[in-house]
């Protein structure tokens, strides 16, 4: 080995900005936690402007099945295709929103095989605001999702009874009801090894449970057994819900279980997830 | 606060196993405040683990440490906000642009926006990466990531910070300008403790080292005690006419020391540190009438130090384990 007579190194930058930039920044008080929560709500929102294509997925998918379900399968089962976009709309909406839960865990599982989680982890913050801040984050990819379901809905010719406020009223239960979900998918995302893994257990999940729901048929059409289980599962009644808002006619009770399905998986999923991550 | 204390960082029978590896296997370190100490081993040896525990990544399963006099278990919060790490992977977001990565670790850490933006741009030109600063981190090159990395990691001034191998895989340019912002940090009064695996590292920068090896500490000392315990360094020579090998092999033992005759016949070494000297046993050599082809004095390489403690080189293929069952 030769020395290499420490070569005379090119400055970085001038001496006295070094200088200037190293002489010690006063420590501020400690973030509170909301605005930690935020700044990585922002941090999500900064990645959406960097790419975004990542929106094609929320996009394009949706758009596939409100154009597939209505032409193709609404004569079948609706006798018309006007009547079933009726049905189905609310439906797609739902099922849209939370199909894009399962990328909450994706994303968290790609964060965790990068250096940065190390550096999140070791800084003074309130421990579960990088979580609480990216599943608020990805809230934003479900509003996208559900706008672009309206308003190809409305292009094709879906009126909803109630109008605006209907459809807004509905759009926020189910982004709230995402919100809860995407616990679920997040502590997937702290358990699997890869993000491929996150995705497939995740869609292996929703899938069978989005489609054992209402959200296509009408229940009464389903043998006994399987009609009893869609009569129950959680997103059969958000389902319900969200027809009854855009049509005016939503029952409080529907709107309640919704909302209470979203609470306890928040209740029991967020810490589970902010254990995980701490642990790491 | 306990802030009285000499040592920034105590650590005592630190271990750590994942499955039925014992990464770490009771380390003790004593890092006086205000100093850069050098903890040397080759990959796997159980540095990351050791500076992972120090930074309450990951909870000892014994043994006990405080970092600027609180406990890392007990008052992890605590040594959060007064410790920074900056990570063998970048830890900055590759995903954002070098100012979005400042920025958001400014707000993260209490400052005001306007206060956190003015930082950033402050930092990215200090760092000299103002003219990536709109860039995506992915497109940095290695040396401009690291530089960012550490400026991500002095937004608000730490008093202890974590650097682990911050040069490896850097050309040498890159290599002196984070060496030369090491230097600027320590005059302002940081801690640092860094891990590397080049001897040369931890000689230029740091006061004390430990050197480890299958998760303990198996020598420690200055870097002038470890060089001197390893023998120092070498003088490589060359010869144009391999028969002329004894005559230059007779002047260099007459001045320096004890020759070694290397497998190429044109080529011998022998045990020296000073370039000084060095310089005048190879004009002895000349002056002999002996054609020298060239010459080099190196230190002794990280496989020369283990060898000489431990008896057996580094061990590069442990290297696997240790940060995947990290990871």
């Amino acid at each position: 080995m030769s020395t290499a007579p420490t070569t005379p190194s090119a400055p970085v930058a001038d001496e006295a900005a070094l200088r200037k930039a190293l002489s010690a920044t006063p420590r501020p008080p400690r973030a509170s936690a909301a605005s930690a929560a935020l700044t990585f709500g922002w941090r999500g929102m900064l990645k959406v402007k960097h790419v975004p294509e990542q929106l094609l997925d929320v996009t394009i998918t949706p758009v596939m099945f409100v154009l597939m379900f209505t032409y193709l399968f609404g004569g079948a089962i609706a006798g018309s295709t006007g009547e079933y976009l009726d049905y189905i709309l609310p439906g797609i909406l739902v099922m849209s929103v939370l199909f894009t839960t399962v990328y909450s865990g994706v994303a968290l599982n790609t964060d965790l095989t990068k250096g940065v989680v190390d550096r999140f982890r070791s800084l003074p913050i309130w421990r579960p605001a990088p979580l609480l801040g990216s599943v608020l984050g990805d809230s934003v990819r479900y509003l996208v999702a559900g706008t672009v379901i309206i308003v190809l809905g409305v292009v094709l010719g879906y009126r909803p009874d109630a109008g605006v406020p209907g459809v807004l009223a509905a759009l926020a239960l189910v982004i709230v009801f995402a919100f809860g979900l995407s616990w679920v998918f997040t502590t997937l995302g702290l358990l699997l090894r890869s993000p491929n893994a996150v995705m497939n257990a995740g869609f292996m999940g929703i899938f069978p449970v989005t489609f054992l729901s209402n959200v296509f048929v009408e229940p009464e059409t389903l043998p006994s057994a399987l009609e009893a289980f869609v009569n129950v599962n959680p997103i059969s009644i958000l389902a319900d819900a969200s027809r009854g808002l855009m049509a005016g006619n939503a029952e409080g009770g529907d709107i309640a279980i919704a909302l209470a399905t979203a609470a306890a998986l928040t209740a029991v999923f967020a810490p589970l997830t902010t254990r995980l991550y701490r642990r790491g | 606060m306990a802030t009285d204390s000499p040592l920034a960082i105590e650590a005592t029978g630190l271990v750590k196993s994942f499955g039925d590896t014992r990464a770490v296997d009771g380390v003790d370190l004593a890092v006086r405040r205000g100093s850069v100490y050098g903890v040397l081993g080759p990959n796997g040896a159980g540095k990351t683990t050791t500076i992972r525990m120090l930074a309450t990544l990951i909870r000892p399963d014994a043994g006990s440490a405080r970092v600027l006099g609180h406990d890392i278990e007990r008052e992890a919060d605590e040594v959060r906000g007064l410790v920074t790490l900056t990570g063998q992977l970048a830890s900055v977001d590759e995903d954002l642009t070098g100012r979005e990565n400042l920025i958001l670790l400014g707000r993260l850490l209490g400052l005001k926006r306007t206060v956190a933006k003015t930082r950033a741009d402050e930092l990215l030109e200090a760092f000299g990466v103002a003219d990536a600063a709109g860039k995506l981190v992915k497109h940095y090159s290695g040396g401009m990531r690291r530089r960012l990395d550490i400026a991500a990691s002095i937004v608000v001034t730490p008093e202890l910070m974590f650097l682990d191998e911050p040069t490896t895989g850097l050309d040498p340019r890159s290599r002196n300008q984070v060496w030369d912002i090491v230097r600027a940090l320590v005059a302002e009064g940081t801690t640092i403790l860094l891990c590397t695996q080049y001897l040369e590292e931890a000689d230029q920068l740091a006061e004390g080292i430990a050197v480890i090896d299958h998760g303990k500490v198996i020598a420690e000392g200055t870097p002038a005690q470890l060089k001197a315990s390893v023998g120092s360094g070498a003088l490589h020579v060359r010869l144009l006419e391999p028969e002329q090998r004894p005559e230059a092999a007779r002047v260099l033992e007459k001045l320096l020391d004890e020759v070694h005759l290397e497998p190429d016949p044109a080529a011998l070494s022998v045990s020296c540190s000073d370039a000084d000297r060095a310089a005048e046993a190879i004009a002895e050599v000349t002056r002999a009438g002996v054609h020298v082809a060239g010459f080099s004095l190196g230190q002794p390489s990280l496989d020369e130090v283990f060898l000489a403690l431990t008896g057996h080189p580094a061990e590069e293929d442990a290297n696997v384990t240790e940060e995947e069952l990290a990871a």
